[in-house]
């Protein structure tokens, strides 16, 4: 039968060592320290089509991790998607930067690279990206490459 | 000195336990209210302590109780005597509000037990102690842990003055030497004797003994016989012994109940129960082997039965 | 002929009433006394850190070792599968979504089932048969409020922080076989897992199974202690069934949970 000191000692190991086991796995194994979400802006962009990108998705430039995705929807009136970006605040782009929609891989995930442009003002909070691209659809792309291999044979004819 | 010590330990006992919040109870009666009802049983001027009034109980097949009229007189003891399953533990059970009966009415103290709130039973409880058949000591805690129980749950007194009462309990029966044993490490007399320190552990009013003398050696039947009387007298409590050892319990008690089949057959002093004519009482009473309790379980004749293919 | 089928089909409905729907009935009114009375439990809050000892700390070491292996396991089978497809690198990947997600919570809960609850089961039960509950109430302590309800929160209490720490050991042996025995590469083995393992989604939703799975072992567990038959063969059987029952409901609820968190990713 342990003294109540002993039992309170070894509760109290427990305890912490449970707490650093959570701690470790939404730390090191998880990405909670990465990004805060509290100096960050959004920016809007318009896309035809984003493909795959799902929210979340990370924001790279220049190959660098610069945001993440923040809001997905859909437009009804010009028909378009309409995506949020969340962009960490240690970094401005000009006015005239483009997005576009790049796939990790041949066939990872898909996020948003960022290119910037040459203009002097800044990006700010609720600004709109003007020049997108949209993402690439595999079936268009084989479509494409069909009916130019068809095409070709008709010239060459 | 030693007296003035404990007079005013139990002065401040009552204090203790007059001041204490239940929380059910501050919610609905206010301390004056709350002192009355909890002590009016000092104050009752009955001389009855506890009265059993035409008690019925059953499970759904059986009765167990038929009919049951007893008094215990304050101060006295009292012997139930019976056969295993006369219902004489159910009994107890019933008089300590375990049970609730079907019909009829208990009254402890001049108060009905199955008409009482939770609350006020429980503030009844705490004036009664039982002392089960084992000892049902809680086995994960010391002698010393067990007696102090009640005084940890209930009152709100310091530590220095539970261990001196806990002591004190446990000098009364005995064992203030084993205080630092775990109940797995006592002998099975030495347990029954640490419950029973522990069941007076907040000085009640009424004592129950279920089986109190089953499988135990002759020095410690002797023991705990003695300690039921000195106890009983020391503390101006009522006890009832439920017991099947007769020789023991008629040397100890004022009075007794014989029951059998859920009746009580005969009722009397000691003296009056040896010298009963009732012949199942007399088979009880001197163990004769054949009598109103037949020797033979019911079996079909024996003769053809030997003789049958 | 007709007389039979109705004989059998009356006892398999006196079966299920009150084999299941009885002590469902009980084990739920069971659960509310026992929520009602845990006032105790956290006001005297050294009743509550005892059975957190029992329970938690007792467990640790059969947490503890279970998780290593586990994790060891997932890593050298992860790393079987993953090379055939020249994905070694996403190990840490593996390793850790399933440790997390589902791993984690389900085994760590079977094992906390097996340890701590049938012990809980087991204790509950002997203290029934040998009248130490009855006696408490004759004192005019609820059981309920002192030997079941501090019970019940330390097996809630301890169940995710067992969950987490199986989950990290499991982390830690997987890195153990993939990255030091087998010699995957350490920077992608946990970039590409920091990268996959999403706080919310993943870490979040293992915490709340775990919950889940505590709060379920640990009623099933002091349930069955309580309501065991006053017997040896009363309270083992009890202890059986708390371990049966509790790996299936554990089960059962993983699959739930996992539709309603998992949905569509």
């Amino acid at each position: 039968m342990m003294t109540r000191k002993e039992l309170d000692l070894w509760v109290g190991i427990f305890a912490v060592i449970g707490i650093g086991a959570m701690l470790f796995l939404s730390l090191k194994v998880a990405n909670l320290a990465s990004f805060s979400a509290a100096d960050s802006y959004q920016i809007i962009a318009k896309f035809d089509n984003i493909g795959g990108l799902k929210v979340r998705a990370p924001v790279k430039s220049a190959g660098v991790v610069v945001g993440r995705v923040g809001d997905i929807r859909f437009d009804n009136e010009s028909f378009e998607a309409v995506v949020a970006l969340n962009i960490d605040g240690r970094y401005q782009f000009p006015k005239d930067s483009s997005a576009k929609i790049l796939t990790s891989g041949l066939l990872g995930e898909q996020y948003i690279g960022l290119s910037p442009g040459g203009d002097s003002v800044s990006l700010k909070s609720g600004d709109t990206l003007k020049l997108t691209q949209s993402a690439v659809v595999l079936e268009n792309l084989i479509g494409q490459f069909l009916y130019n291999k068809a095409a070709e044979g008709d010239g060459k004819k | 000195m030693i007296a003035q010590r404990r007079r005013s330990f139990t002065a401040e006992l009552r204090r203790v336990i007059a001041r204490m919040r239940s929380k059910y109870v501050a919610a609905r009666f206010s301390r004056l209210e709350f002192a009355l009802r909890v002590f009016r049983a000092d104050t009752v001027a009955t001389s009855n302590l506890v009265e059993v009034q035409n008690v019925t109980f059953g499970y759904d097949e059986r009765q167990v109780l038929k009919d049951i009229n007893l008094v215990v007189p304050q101060g006295k003891v009292v012997a139930i005597m019976g056969l295993s399953g006369c219902g004489k533990t159910t009994l107890l059970r019933v008089i300590g509000g375990a049970l609730f009966p079907d019909s009829g009415e208990v009254r402890v103290t001049g108060r009905v037990v199955n008409k009482l709130r939770d609350a006020e039973l429980f503030a009844l409880r705490r004036k009664m102690g039982m002392l089960f058949q084992f000892g049902a000591l809680f086995t994960d805690m010391s002698s010393f842990e067990n007696v102090a129980f009640q005084m940890r749950e209930h009152t709100k007194l310091p530590e220095s003055i539970i261990r001196d009462l806990a002591l004190m309990k446990l000098q009364a029966v005995g064992l203030r030497g084993a205080a630092d044993l775990m109940p797995s490490e006592l002998s099975g007399g030495m347990a029954r004797r640490v419950a029973l320190a522990r069941s007076i552990a907040l000085d009640p009013m009424l004592m129950m003994y279920d089986e109190p003398f089953t499988g135990l050696d002759p020095i410690s039947l002797g023991v705990i016989g003695q300690l039921i009387r000195r106890l009983n007298d020391s503390l101006g409590a009522t006890s009832i012994v439920v017991t099947h050892d007769v020789a023991e319990a008629l040397e100890l008690v004022d009075y007794v109940y014989y029951m059998s089949a859920g009746k009580v057959e005969f009722q009397g002093t000691p003296d009056q129960v040896r010298a009963a004519g009732l012949s199942s009482l007399r088979q009880f009473v001197y163990g004769e082997p054949d009598g109103p309790v037949p020797f033979h379980y019911p079996a079909p004749d024996y003769r053809r039965d030997l003789l049958a293919q | 002929m007709t007389g039979r089928i109705a004989e059998l089909l009356r006892a398999l409905g006196a079966r299920i009433v009150n084999n299941w729907i009885w002590r469902l009935g009980f084990a739920c009114r069971f659960l509310w006394f026992t929520l009602k009375e845990s006032g105790a439990s956290f006001r005297r809050f050294h009743l509550t850190i005892r059975e957190i000892y029992f329970t938690g700390v007792l467990s640790l070491i059969i947490i503890l070792v279970s998780g290593l292996f586990v994790g060891m396991v997932l890593g050298l089978q992860g790393y079987d599968t993953l090379v055939r497809y020249g994905s070694s690198e996403a190990l840490g990947v593996l390793v850790s979504l399933s440790l997390v997600r589902e791993l984690g919570p389900v085994v760590a809960g079977l094992l906390f089932a097996s340890r701590a609850g049938s012990a809980i089961t087991a204790e509950i039960g002997l203290m029934k048969a040998t009248e130490q509950l009855s006696a408490m109430e004759m004192m005019a302590v609820d059981p309920i409020a002192r030997v079941v309800a501090p019970r019940f929160w330390a097996g809630v209490i301890s169940m995710p922080l067992l969950a987490a720490l199986f989950s990290a050991m499991g982390v830690f042996g997987g890195y153990l076989v993939g990255v030091r025995l087998i010699g995957v590469d350490e920077g992608s083995f946990w970039s590409q897992m920091q990268a996959a393992v999403d706080f919310r989604e993943d870490v979040l939703n293992g915490v709340i199974k775990s919950l889940v799975f505590g709060v379920a072992v640990t009623w099933i567990a002091v349930y069955e202690g309580y309501d065991a038959p006053p017997t040896a063969e009363g309270v083992s059987g009890a202890t059986t069934r708390t371990v049966v029952t509790s790996s299936l409901a554990i089960l059962a609820l993983d699959f739930v949970l996992t539709a309603l968190m998992f949905r569509g990713h």
